[in-house]
């Protein structure tokens, strides 16, 4: 074969595999596409949820809760005596009050930890103690506090106690 | 050595040789690979202009916080022409220019394979050139996106995107119809005795680039095409909202992105194996090692691609695999260090302009590198990709690696291609002044990069303006400087001193022993005998 051949027989091969390339660059696109699909990686088809990268997995705190009421007709408690989170993680636990009194009673809820200065790392999104509460005649509520642990909890503090107590708000019988 | 060098060629020097037209006819039809070379040569020197001018540009404004000199959009615009300009107009074709010149001389070819297409190739550059460049001028202006051209911003682009996307597609074929020949004329036209491993290595770091590029220019091509179609077409590959995915596109791209880095950096690995052991007179150190290196850096290129997409959401085992992957690569760039140290070790060295720049190049690449592997472990890259610190770790590579590379070839081999001697005090005064203001330009850009610094932005915080200026000030002297280097060249051939027949004693390649200075415009007519 002569050199011109030759080369010419050279010329005509690479030049399929550039054109193959060319059609290898398209077959990229179903088979991205089966690839994400077998291994369930393609986020932009899967509905995006907040995951929260601030947990501190290493360590456990209990939350103990308590509760109490000063001198008001109410049965007042948590529905769980306790509960273990980890710093950081978003944690809600109930509270149930019953009015025994047959007529509307308004209250107000005050927190206190133990130990006391834990009180700056308990971090209380939603709470019912933000607000009066006020009960009809023998009505029962549930009454959520949802919390974050600051992962900034000294070492030494493995439990906290939240503790509130009810008080009633003087004069506002439930009429308000 | 003057025994052999001669004759194949010289009786032809008296006529006819230009293929009987003269002028600018003359360079249009020309077929011979001494006149394309020199074409693209000066055709890349004319686009490192350009380039260098936005390159100047950027800087302006980034001299100071706030908006001085231009708009955001037409900043990014620059950005993206100054990007797109550098990589497919200056620094491929001056190793193509390179490659024209030195691979037929090297293995004693009388010419390229396909001299025709060879004209075709060269003479299809001035055309994407052009279409670059007139983007600037059409309603919205050229494409501001960068010059990776990510989906989706590409689809909100207007008219000067399409101009771009032909430009890319007309580059590609010139590119691809290049490496064809290149390939043929390596494979095919060797002279006898000259098997592979006798090659310079020159030509075989040329030889794996252009399979790179036969490889994945297509693959860009295609890229492109799709967004074309969807810009134009109703096709959605790249619009989630039809069910495509712009993700996609960035792996399509840098399966393309990464080998094209070493399209860039291997002919540089080339020419400074011809240069350092010429300047320290010992033949190059582990060339087989060398070839095997280069191999398999071309190998790899085409596993690490998604080291550029950590923070796309690629689950943690693809970012393991490409972070092993990348890492893996320094293994035979390490090797070819290695080997250049040991080829100048207990040499008699000398220091001339061409071997400047070979150290120069050296010690740049080499912290380039280093970057590329901080970059490429995942938790630090999270961190500063789109920083400065990458555009830091890329001009590392691509200016003091591949350019430098450039710069040291073409001090090395004018002697040959003119037949004249460049003024040496200039070329190394050239040297340093680029040398300094390049650091100065891009060592404080990893400062930046570190603070947090983001890339592609016209504005920045106050507290980064310290550094900004420095960068601004070098980039502005570097830019001067390449004019005392277009004076260099064009003073030597104007009016340079001849040369000497071999002007480099180290310097062992056909070109040097077996050809008179300057080269006849026809070599090799009759094959050399190589022992
Ligand atoms: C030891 C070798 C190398 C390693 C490990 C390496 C690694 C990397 C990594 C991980 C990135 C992505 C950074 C990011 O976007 O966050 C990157 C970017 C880049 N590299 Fe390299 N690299 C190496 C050599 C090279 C060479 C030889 C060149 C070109 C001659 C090059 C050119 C580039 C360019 C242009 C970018 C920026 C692309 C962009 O986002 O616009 N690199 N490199
Ligand atoms: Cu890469």
């Amino acid at each position: 074969m002569s050199l011109e051949q030759q080369n010419r027989r050279l010329f005509t091969r690479l030049a399929i595999v550039a054109v193959a390339m060319f059609g290898f660059g398209f077959a990229l696109v179903p088979f991205y596409n089966q690839l994400c699909a077998a291994l369930g990686i393609n986020s932009v088809e899967r509905a995006e949820s907040a995951v929260n990268t601030q947990v501190d997995r290493s360590r456990t705190v209990v939350i103990e809760l308590d509760s109490n009421t000063h001198n008001l007709p109410w049965r007042f408690r948590p529905l769980v005596s306790h509960v273990s989170v980890h710093p950081g993680e978003l944690t809600t636990v109930e509270y149930e009050v019953v009015n025994v009194r047959a007529a509307p009673v308004t209250g107000q809820a005050v927190p206190s930890y133990g130990p006391q200065y834990a009180a700056e790392y308990f971090k209380k999104v939603e709470c019912f103690c933000f607000t009066q509460q006020t009960l009809a005649a023998g009505e029962v509520r549930r009454m959520p506090v949802t919390f974050v642990v600051d992962p900034k909890l000294p070492k030494s503090i493995s439990s906290i106690a939240l503790s509130y107590t009810f008080f009633e708000v003087a004069g506002r019988g439930g009429q308000s | 050595m003057s025994a052999v060098a001669d004759t194949h060629g010289h009786a032809h020097d008296a006529h006819g040789h230009h293929g009987g037209y003269s002028g600018i006819m003359r360079w249009i039809t020309t077929t011979n690979h001494k006149d394309i070379g020199t074409m693209y040569l000066w055709f890349s020197f004319v686009m490192f202009s350009i380039g260098g001018l936005m390159a100047v540009m950027i800087r302006m404004e980034l001299f100071s916080p706030g908006l001085q000199f231009f708009n955001p959009e037409f900043f990014n615009q620059l950005t993206t022409m100054h990007g797109l300009i550098m990589v497919f107009g200056a620094i491929m074709p001056v190793f193509v220019g390179f490659a024209n010149w030195l691979i037929p001389m090297q293995i004693g070819a009388p010419d390229m394979a396909f001299a025709r297409l060879n004209n075709w190739s060269f003479w299809l550059l001035p055309f994407a050139a052009s279409l670059l460049v007139l983007s600037f001028f059409m309603p919205g202006g050229a494409p501001g996106v960068g010059w990776t051209m990510y989906a989706p911003l590409t689809a909100q682009m207007g008219m000067g995107m399409d101009f771009t996307i032909f430009a890319i597609h007309i580059l590609g074929m010139s590119s691809i119809l290049g490496s064809i020949n290149i390939i043929t004329t390596i494979l095919n036209m060797r002279a006898p005795g000259m098997t592979l491993m006798k090659m310079p290595l020159f030509c075989w770091t040329w030889l794996i680039t252009a399979y790179l590029l036969v490889a994945v220019m297509p693959v860009l091509a295609g890229a492109v095409t799709m967004t074309l179609t969807d810009r134009h077409f109703g096709t959605t590959f790249f619009n989630a909202a039809g069910g495509g995915d712009p993700v996609l596109y960035q792996h399509i791209f840098w399966f393309f992105g990464h080998p094209e880095v070493y399209i860039i950096a291997l002919p540089g690995f080339g020419v400074i194996s011809q240069v350092i052991p010429a300047f320290s007179r010992k033949p190059l150190f582990g060339y087989a090692s060398m070839v095997y290196a280069t191999s398999a850096i071309a190998i790899l290129s085409f596993i690490v691609w998604a080291h550029h997409m950590y923070t796309v959401g690629m689950p943690v085992t693809g970012q393991l695999f490409f972070m092993y992957a990348t890492t893996l690569i320094a293994v035979p760039t390490g090797v070819k260090v290695f080997n250049w140290v040991t080829t100048m070790w207990k040499g008699s060295l000398t220091f001339e302009t061409p071997m400047l720049f070979a150290c120069g190049f050296l010690f740049m690449f080499t912290l380039g590198g280093f970057t590329g592997l901080v970059l490429a472990l995942v938790p630090v890259d999270i961190q500063l990709q789109d920083t400065y610190y990458v555009v830091a770790h890329f001009h590392y590579v691509m200016v003091a690696g591949a350019l430098f590379a450039a710069f040291a070839g073409i001090y090395f081999w004018l002697p040959k291609w003119t037949g004249k001697m460049y003024n040496e005090t200039l070329g190394k005064i050239h040297f340093w002044l680029t040398m300094i203001f390049f650091n100065m330009i891009f060592f404080v850009q990893h400062f930046l990069g570190l603070a947090g610094m983001p890339r592609r932005i016209p504005d920045y915080n106050l507290m980064f303006e310290t550094w900004n200026k420095i960068s601004s000030l070098g980039a502005f002297g570097m830019g001067l400087a390449q004019l005392l280097f277009l004076y260099i060249v064009v003073s030597c051939i104007r009016n340079g001193k001849p040369a000497a027949q071999l002007p480099w004693e180290g310097a062992d390649s056909l070109e040097w022993t077996h050809l008179p200075t300057p080269a006849p415009y026809h070599s090799f007519e009759t094959p050399p005998v190589v022992k």
